[in-house]
């Protein structure tokens, strides 16, 4: 298992001493997490990582997960689509049972602690136990909702607003509240198999695996087969490309298999990509870091060309490879990279493919972007940071100031 | 310990005010009203975020008015505010809405919106501020302890404690002053910290001051 000591290698000493100094801050604080799922899903990774940390650094913390049934979750999936902008057509009674299932859950889930955290939708409405236990209650939003459907945020809100503060991924997704609203973006952990360094022997041998060649320039995209992440788009900007300059195409990620949209998706690629020997489309396996790990390590350019994006962590994982990115100005990408500091932001297909031909052509600029990159993603988007925000978070709990002497 | 320095660090939570602009007079309505911190957060980001860089980019607003609205000229004349030259936060405030007002005012209300998804969204810090366990005696141990401390330490006691503690002067040439190293402290004095890498920076402050240790 890994400590937090394990991390000074990475970040250096300075920053996780500093994360001793808070952690002894909250010594006799308990810290209760509460979402509905144990395993899968982006919210229970974080915590799977997170949670040992924290002990490791002396927090008492805890994560416990809320029961429903089918009728439960198929609510609260309309709920998560509704904050996507979707028409879902969620009536009263469906609201109601919502929050009926939320009150049965109040008196098995809900234990004694000075900290609940609350993470997503699904259990929200556990807040109305906080008139009568009190205690501090934090919202933590996972979801990337920049146009909400109207009842449902307004639903939301009337929840939302009990608690004494709600947390955001990015600034886009923050809305007028009357409560303190914070930003904690997610992370990267620098030692996991998607994001060690890597022998370049296991890279080579990845890349003979796929038959990709080495000797010859490698642009990629890691992301699931989604209409969103705009794949086909993808293979156009590198067909302008391919008319001046040589290269290869990677389109590598997974999805589920009974997702048929997904596979649609990957049929349209393909039949986009068949008559090119030099795209790869790649549908990985899930348990794929290693791989995915050597494909970004062995590409000249990265692109993250997404129409909608919630955080964009293939990018923070990209950069901190030292890879020059070329990504959409979209959700929190722009938080990743500053356009001509740390990476290339665009808007278009074209776009992309007048910057894929430039770093192609002026590796040396390229690279200046890849270590810029990584630098940012040292100091701001690596799991030590996520920790330090949360720890800061608790500890604020506590204070009313914009200035708070420990 | 009497005469001796204590090295404090400082922590930021960010704070998110759930307002935007999508064009320069909303970003001048915003500014009107929004907190110290945020002025603070939003003029001093870039240094906390991107220390590494050179040269580094400018303030939030600048970096914004000219790359999401294309206004150069107005993105320059943000970028160029001379941050180091005022003690308080309201004093630079006044100075961008000076700057804004006057833009609004030639452009006789003619707005041109980012493109969505580009707005601006106004943003504050919470800063944490506790002691590390390092404190210099004298001149020689204060070199040792700048060596080592962290970047964020260096950052504490150079900028916020001058600008948004309005302390008047960074913290270590008010103690150089009183331990009696007179030029020493006008030197770190007149050093402009905002045109450098916060590394840069330390490695200009160890210069100085090693160079006193010797003699």
């Amino acid at each position: 298992m890994l400590r937090i000591k394990d991390y000074a290698s990475v970040v250096g000493e300075g920053p996780v001493e500093e994360l001793f100094l808070l952690a002894e801050r909250l010594k006799g604080k308990r810290i209760q997490n509460v979402n509905s799922t144990a395993v899968g899903g982006g919210v229970a990774e974080i915590l799977i990582r997170m949670i040992p940390l924290l002990r490791d650094l002396g927090v008492s913390v805890w994560w416990d997960v809320i029961k429903g049934d089918e009728k439960f979750f198929s609510i609260t999936k309309k709920l998560h689509n509704a904050l996507h902008g979707v028409e879902v057509g969620i009536g009263p009674d469906e609201l109601e049972y919502f929050v009926e299932v939320n009150r049965e859950n109040m008196k098995e889930v809900l234990r004694e602690a000075d900290i609940h955290v609350i993470h997503d939708p699904q259990p929200i409405a556990l807040v109305e136990e906080k008139a009568r236990v009190g205690r501090k209650w934090i919202w933590r939003c996972h979801i990337d909702f920049t146009d909400p459907k109207k009842e449902i945020w307004e639903f939301l809100k009337a929840y939302i607003e009990r608690y004494d503060g709600a947390v955001f991924s990015a600034p886009a997704f923050s809305r007028p509240l009357a409560i303190r609203q914070v930003l904690i973006s997610p992370s990267i952990d620098p030692l996991s198999d998607k994001n060690k360094e890597l022998p370049d022997g296991i890279i080579s041998s990845i890349c003979e695996r796929y038959r990709i060649n080495r000797e010859r320039p490698i642009v990629t995209q890691i992301s699931r087969f989604d209409y969103l992440k705009d794949p086909v788009g993808v293979i156009k900007a590198y067909k302008l490309v391919k008319e001046y300059v040589d290269c290869q195409l990677v389109l590598a990620g997974g999805g589920a298999t009974d997702d048929p949209e997904g596979m649609k998706v990957l049929d349209d690629v393909r039949r986009e990509a068949e008559s090119d020997p030099d795209i790869f489309v790649l549908f990985l396996p899930p348990a794929s870091d290693i791989e995915i790990n050597a494909l970004q390590r062995a590409s000249n350019i990265v692109l993250q060309k997404s129409l909608r994006e919630g955080f964009g962590l293939t990018v923070a994982e990209a950069l901190w490879k030292g890879k020059p990115v070329i990504a959409s100005a979209v959700g929190g990408i722009p938080l990743q990279i500053s356009h001509k500091y740390s990476g290339i932001l665009t808007h278009s297909i074209e776009g992309t493919a007048y910057w894929i031909k430039q770093l192609l052509n002026e590796p040396e600029y390229a690279k200046r972007f890849g270590a810029n990159g990584k630098q940012h993603i040292q100091a701001n988007f690596l799991i030590t940071r996520h920790i330090r925000d949360y720890l800061l978070l608790f500890l604020s709990l506590y204070e009313q100031k914009d200035i708070i002497y420990l | 310990m009497e005469n001796s320095f204590r090295f404090y660090t400082r922590l930021n939570l960010v704070e998110l005010l759930g307002r935007q602009a999508k064009n320069v007079a909303q970003l001048l309505n915003g500014l009107k009203q929004v907190p110290d911190s945020s002025i603070y957060y939003h003029t001093h980001r870039f240094l906390q975020q991107h220390h590494y860089l050179s040269p580094e980019p400018p303030n939030d607003f600048a970096f914004w008015v000219t790359n999401c609205l294309s206004l150069d000229s107005l993105g320059e004349q943000l970028a160029s505010v001379d941050t180091v030259q005022f003690r308080t936060i309201r004093g630079l405030r006044e100075k961008f809405l000076e700057i804004l007002e006057s833009y609004c005012r030639e452009q006789n209300s003619r707005n041109t919106d980012c493109q969505e998804g580009e707005e601006f969204h106004f943003m504050s810090c919470r800063t944490f501020i506790l002691p590390t366990p390092y404190e210099a005696r004298n001149l020689k141990e204060f070199c040792e302890i700048l060596k080592k401390v962290s970047i964020n330490s260096i950052y504490f006691h150079i900028f916020e404690a001058r600008l948004r503690l309005e302390r008047g002067e960074n913290d270590f040439s008010n103690w150089l002053e009183d331990i009696g190293q007179k030029k020493l402290a006008r030197d770190i004095s007149r050093l402009d910290p905002y045109t450098m890498t916060l590394e840069g920076l330390r490695k200009k402050l160890l210069q100085r001051v090693s160079h006193n240790v010797k003699d």
